[in-house]
């Protein structure tokens, strides 16, 4: 089933938003209106080079992703507390659940887990650990020669 | 405390700041060369981060380069080029250096470029930027991984009033100063009636009370120049009027006069609306206008008046 759940969920929101599996579906807080599908990728709010006609910087024949979405949180359709949300600070994506179900992801809560610093705290112990620096380094031997990471 | 924080929290005169030329050959007798222009007449200075998707000498050794030069370097750092290990790692190094002033950045696209065939990071848009770079101040990575004896900096950001969604331009600035953003300059503009309302829309929701806004005014010599920003820059437009205003000004010299004047105008115009701490100035007429402009103007470091009053200023 876990398998599955990602091919049904692209199935059904790669046709309806153009759905990029991200994983961190924030769909009903953006007017419903993928914010992947920006370029550039943004998850809050608009870039500076929106053309004058509302379209996009990168691609001049769309019309801005995040015009779009402004435009249709105030749907009478969006939910009032989803238009609420609409101007939130979104916190960075986490490159690691691309391609995961966001379903599964919003019911375990693994969607709204952010890095301890996102939140202002300072993990103190966190440079204390003996040797942390060295877990990022593959066993040198292993590389092949010549090889520079 | 830098000195443009100090100069914005006193608040007793406009700020002048400007943008510095992109550097690419000529070593740090180019950055002293383009730091002694602009130093009698800018408070600070933009060290750019590739414009315009365009590689240059990069944005912490320009910023670098200017401050030994005397020169108050705003680091911009831009999102398109990379993730949020090498920005942060970037703004952490550039204040071993003192300094002090970031500018984060959306950046333009890399189709704007002349590599086009480049990666786009964005790994972080610009308000996130804001607030991972005003949480290392605060002494930790994004991470929280502590930074002990922290960096101080003084975040800030860009924002465009003049691009759509309009009415949406105010609430972005306000989502960046609650991200931490103390200063806003803003994208180059010429509908006034576009800044009038975005300031007094700051100063409602009460932007203005933690972050200070300092609008973009260009220097520009002909209506080719302004038809080309119109046309070929992205979230620039010009009223078709004020282009052939500048271009029926006559001959040559006429036409370079008359697009003084509007940037005049504009200027004199941006810097009388509540809510405005000072001017940011981009030349691209290099002809000894900026000096002009801030003379006619009575701003910038020249015209200090406590500076002035303690005699360690001549105009």
């Amino acid at each position: 089933m876990p398998k599955l759940l990602p091919l049904l969920e692209h199935a059904v929101k790669k046709p309806v938003w153009d759905c990029r599996m991200c994983g961190q579906c924030v769909l009903h807080s953006t007017g419903m209106t993928c914010p992947m599908t920006c370029p550039k990728t943004l998850r809050n709010g608009p870039c500076g080079g929106v053309r004058e006609d509302g379209h996009c910087e990168v691609k001049p024949e769309m019309r801005c992703v995040w015009v779009k979405a402004e435009e249709r949180s105030h749907s009478p359709l969006n939910p009032h507390h989803w238009e609420e949300e609409f101007n939130e600070l979104r916190p960075p994506v986490d490159n690691r659940l691309q391609g995961t179900s966001s379903w599964i992801n919003l019911i375990n809560g693994r969607d709204r887990r952010t890095p301890a610093g996102w939140d202002g705290a300072a993990r103190e112990s966190f440079s204390a650990v003996p040797g942390a620096s060295m877990v990022e380094i593959d066993e040198p031997t292993t590389l092949p020669e010549g090889f520079h990471s | 405390m830098s000195r443009l924080a100090t100069l914005l929290a006193e608040g007793t005169r406009p700020v002048v700041t400007a943008e510095f030329p992109s550097i690419d050959g000529g070593g740090l007798a180019a950055v002293e060369k383009a730091a002694d222009e602009l130093r009698p007449f800018v408070d600070a200075v933009n060290a750019t981060d590739n414009p315009a998707a365009h590689a240059h000498a990069s944005n912490t050794s320009i910023a670098i380069a200017m401050s030994q030069f005397g020169l108050e370097p705003i680091m911009q750092v831009v999102c398109r080029d990379k993730n949020r290990i090498a920005m942060q790692a970037d703004i952490v190094g550039a204040s071993l250096f003192g300094i002090e002033n970031i500018a984060c950045l959306t950046g333009d696209d890399v189709t704007a470029g002349d590599e086009p065939e480049a990666r786009r990071v964005f790994d972080l848009d610009s308000t996130q930027l804001v607030k991972v770079a005003s949480g290392l101040a605060e002494g930790h990575y994004l991470s929280g991984r502590a930074i002990k004896q922290p960096p101080e900096l003084f975040v800030g950001a860009v924002e465009n009033p003049f691009a759509p969604p309009l009415d949406y331009r105010v609430l972005r600035a306000l989502k960046k100063a609650e991200a931490g953003a103390r200063f806003l300059q803003l994208q180059i503009g010429y509908y006034p009636e576009r800044l009038e309302s975005f300031v007094a829309g700051c100063v409602e929701h009460g932007v203005t009370r933690t972050t200070s806004l300092l609008p973009t005014v260009v220097l520009t010599k002909s209506a080719k120049a302004l038809s080309f920003m119109d046309e070929s820059v992205p979230g620039i437009s010009i009223p078709a009027d004020m282009i052939a205003r500048v271009a029926g000004a006559g001959d040559k010299d006429a036409i370079a006069e008359e697009s003084y004047q509007l940037t005049l105008e504009l200027t004199r115009h941006a810097l009388s609306l509540p809510g405005v701490s000072g001017i940011h100035l981009t030349d691209f007429r290099h002809d000894g206008s900026l000096e002009r402009l801030v003379r006619d103007l009575s701003i910038g470091p020249a015209f200090d008046p406590v500076a002035s009053a303690s005699g360690t200023t001549s105009v």
